[in-house]
């Protein structure tokens, strides 16, 4: 039967919490109550001789450009510069087994009950508790308190598999793209959904960045946000690549990924003029990406995520390097990704090669 | 001179305009609260809000006065209205219990205004009881034979009872709820139109290619995220719609034996697509489909050997549904889950049902492996075409696992069969090829459906406020005639709208 896991440990010591930021971390006071137990890991985009003001009391690492610089070396051409998509250094440099990765316009949500909603502790029991990916329970996640497996869901599925990524929602201002929000300017998420469900295997889904957990050793070389920004042809595709990529693995591995619960509150909208002109390109090329991510298929000897990431690389090359150089680009950006990655991360690759039988 | 209007009707006209900004009426004196109640009829300002604010404060002249003036509420639908009529839609009801009185009555606000159909399981003995004010169609071994002839009426007993009126329907939408569910409310308080939430869950495109972070993205308030193909963004016709249950949710009985007091209390404000490809079981309790497209596929065919009369002693709607989807992911449909939800009462013991074999919970762990891998050929285009080729692979696949498995395909077989000889057979409306038995139940069709309960009245104040307010009525209707209207209505119309008055003066608003 599905028990949940209670009560929720903090995870204070294994897990990380990664913000990219140009701005001020402001936003971090409402969020002390919940994140001050945390290491924080600040990845500061745009310009390296700006100070960013980290509020007292968090214990924390920051790193500008000089530093992914200075510590990647000629690698460091495969993070990007100008868009939030630098994050992933921070993945990279961490140590901790699990991430937690916020933007610095999201904020503390409310239940409809009024009560604050703790995203880290949600994630972490979303992280904590198996997937179901095989078969879709009409009650969604049974391990919820108060939820369980229908009737018909087959016994021998119901011990579930790891869980590798929560996708956490947004309410206020929803995650739509430029077209989108030009047409409903004023639309706000205003629906609490009550729920946290497994994506099926087999199906893709829209990555949002903004308020992200994952499971970093079964899944972290996956979460590479590609090339974006600065100098690129695209932008604000940066969370769906990666999460085209890890759901592909994912699928492959045999690990979950979860969306729904928790919500935090999307305070900025950012301006959609300036989104069309990032996503512009992206639109047109994710008609290609999408049917090239469902038709992708990797080899049973792809047994790591670091070789499943390979893998994908060349076939990006291969078939997306047709619709436009940019992907031949990317390609040579993601191998460049595991190289740092393993350089920095030497043990990884024996974490990632547990995640075929791990049970938690 | 004309008297100037004093202070307090200033104030109430005033009210009455703001009602809308007002939360707890119950402070005022009860005088200015009737006063206040008989203005905002004659405003028309009468909504549901107004009169719950109304009804909230608990004073008795207001609630008899309520009722004397026969206000109901009404239920305001979600339906697209413009494109889907009532009478596109049946309401299938497979009755396992004789007596559906408190169920039908329970459910009268939202069911009066469509056509039932009740099938009596052929097991059950004893006679139908229904209430009156429903425009329904009963059917009972009797019809069911003749319709599809001795040997196969053994495939409605039970449960199963329903799929003899999906079969019979003539309407482009069947819903179909268990009779020992009822209506739910939801976090609002707010009872839930679970026909008016299936069909527009059925009329809005179904998402099955890629999934939405934000759920049903036809919702209101809701679309497409960043990141989602634009040229999947039309979607698919929904052909299937999966509702849910509050308190007794559907667990199979191992799992309600555990936990014995669990009941589901979350009502989750969701409607998502099950993406293609995804397996799921569908429960029967509370569906919705497109007949056309789906009745085909949605069949009486996996009997358990020791199937029993309560949802957890059997497997049949998982079977069906299984197949459903695999069938609807071939042909390009949808399948939608989450809202609505009904209200399923407590039953059964499920200790006692696990004392019987688990058969169902064995023949699940057999028939994933098949359903995650069947693949129906290209040259099966219909949904018959679908079913009939399924059939064909259970027999092959699963034949020698499980005999039950074979006498599955067999059913599913002999349901296409009926399905194209009864269940096309285009009727006139009223036809009574295959007809309701008179003698099975008591009350028959009605016009509008009457208040069913009447709660104990206080007869005195009753009486009282009738002499006290009752003249207020009829000068209502004295005034309206009067007003001068300064639209150039013809005569002839005018006399229409006055006649129209003179019948509906006593309630002059839509009613369900």
């Amino acid at each position: 039967m599905a028990t949940p896991v209670s009560p929720i440990p903090l995870l204070k010591d294994e897990l990380d919490i990664v913000i990219p930021t140009i701005r001020n971390l402001d936003f971090l006071e409402m969020w002390r109550p919940f994140f001050q137990p945390y290491h924080l890991i600040i990845v500061q985009d745009g310009d390296p001789s700006k100070v960013i003001k980290v509020p007292e009391g968090f214990d924390y690492e920051l790193y500008n450009r000089n530093d992914i610089n200075r510590i990647l070396g000629p690698k460091a051409s495969c993070i990007s510069f100008k868009d939030s998509a630098c994050r992933c250094f921070g993945f990279m440099v961490s140590k901790k087994k699990y991430i937690y990765t916020i933007d610095d316009d999201c904020f503390v949500a409310k239940e409809p009950s009024g009560k604050d909603i703790n995203a880290l502790e949600q994630h972490i029991k979303n992280l904590l508790t198996p997937s179901t990916p095989f078969f879709f329970n009409t009650l969604y996640d049974p391990y919820q308190a108060g939820a369980d497996f229908v009737r018909g869901y087959p016994f021998s599925l119901r011990e579930g598999v790891p869980t590798a990524v929560s996708h956490g929602l947004w309410l206020n201002i929803p995650d739509y793209d430029a077209p989108t929000q030009l047409v409903k300017p004023r639309e706000r998420n205003t629906r609490y959904v009550d729920a946290v469900m497994t994506i099926p295997k087999g199906t893709l889904f829209p990555m949002c960045g903004m308020n992200l957990g994952f499971n970093r050793e079964l899944i972290g070389p996956a979460m590479y946000f590609g090339l974006m920004g600065d100098g690129q042809p695209i932008g604000r595709y940066d969370d769906m690549w990666a999460g085209w990529c890890t759901k592909v693995i994912c699928d492959h591995l045999g690990l979950g990924v979860k969306t729904g619960l928790p919500y935090i509150w999307h305070s900025k909208a950012s301006n959609p003029f300036v989104n069309l002109k990032k996503e512009y390109k992206g639109i047109y090329w994710q008609e290609e990406i999408i049917p090239f991510f469902q038709t992708t298929t990797l080899p049973k000897e792809c047994t790591t995520v670091q070789k499943c990431y390979i893998e994908l690389s060349k076939h990006v090359k291969a078939k997306l390097g047709k619709v436009d150089e940019y992907f031949i680009k990317l390609a040579d950006a993601m191998v460049t990704w595991i190289e740092a990655w393993d350089e920095l991360n030497p043990s990884g690759g024996k974490a990632a090669e547990l995640a075929n039988g791990a049970s938690k | 001179m004309r008297t100037p209007p004093s202070l307090l009707s200033l104030t109430i006209e005033k009210a009455v305009l703001n009602l809308s900004h007002f939360s707890d009426l119950s402070p005022l004196p009860d005088h200015i609260l009737l006063d206040l109640f008989l203005r905002t009829i004659k405003a028309g300002k009468l909504n549901e809000k107004v009169l719950k604010l109304f009804m909230a404060t608990g004073k008795d002249e207001v609630l008899i006065l309520i009722q004397t003036l026969n206000i109901k509420h009404i239920l305001t639908p979600v339906l697209p209205t413009k494109d889907i009529k009532d009478s596109d839609i049946d309401i299938v009801i497979g009755a396992l219990q004789p007596d559906l009185t408190s169920f039908l009555n329970e459910w009268r606000p939202v069911f009066s205004r469509f056509h039932l159909i009740i099938v009596k399981d052929p097991d059950l003995k004893e006679q139908l009881n229904i209430p009156e004010g429903f425009d329904h169609h009963v059917y009972t071994k009797p019809d069911i034979e003749k319709a599809v002839g001795a040997s196969s009426t053994i495939l409605f007993s039970g449960y199963s009872c329903r799929y003899f009126g999906y079969l019979v329907s003539k309407k482009k939408y069947i819903i179909s709820i268990d009779d020992d569910c009822l209506p739910a409310r939801d976090n609002e308080g707010n009872l839930v139109d679970p026909v008016a939430q299936h069909i527009t869950n059925l009329t809005t495109p179904a998402t099955p290619f890629f999934f939405n972070t934000l759920y049903d993205p036809f919702r209101d308030g809701a679309d497409f995220v960043r990141g989602y193909p634009f040229s999947l963004r039309s979607g698919v016709t929904c052909a299937l719609s999966c509702g849910l249950w509050l308190n007794l949710a559907d667990y199979d009985a191992p799992t309600q034996a555990l936990k014995p007091q669990q009941r589901n209390s979350q009502y989750v404000d969701l409607v998502m697509t099950v993406p293609a490809r995804a397996l799921l079981p569908v429960s029967g309790i509370n569906i919705a489909f497109e007949r056309e497209m789906v009745g085909p596929a949605l069949f009486p065919a996996l009997r358990l050997a020791r199937e029993g009369k309560l949802r957890w002693e059997t497997i049949e709607d998982i079977w069906s549904g299984m197949c459903a989807k695999v069938i609807c992911d071939h042909l390009g449909l949808g399948v939608k889950t989450g809202l609505p939800y009904v209200w399923r009462s407590d039953k059964g013991d499920p200790i006692e049902s696990l004392k019987k074999e688990w058969q169902g919970v064995k023949l699940m762990e057999e028939v994933v492996p098949f359903f995650q891998s069947v693949r129906l050929p290209r040259t099966a285009t219909t949904t018959e075409d679908c079913v009939a080729e399924m059939a064909k692979s259970v027999r092959e696949r699963l034949g020698s696992v499980d005999p039950v498995f074979n006498h599955a395909a067999d059913a599913m077989l002999q349901w296409v069969k009926l399905w194209k000889s009864v269940g096309s057979v285009s009727s006139t409306p009223g036809d009574e090829g295959v007809g309701s038995s008179d003698e099975d139940y008591s009350g028959g069709e009605s016009e509008a459906p009457e208040c069913s309960r009447t709660p104990p009245v206080d007869r005195e104040l009753k009486d009282k406020l009738f002499r006290k307010y009752g003249g207020y009525i009829s000068t209502l209707k004295h005034e309206f005639s009067k007003k001068k209207k300064k639209g150039t209505l013809p005569k002839e119309a005018r006399q229409i709208l006055f006649d129209w008055w003179s019948v509906h003066n006593k309630w002059p608003y839509p009613t369900v």
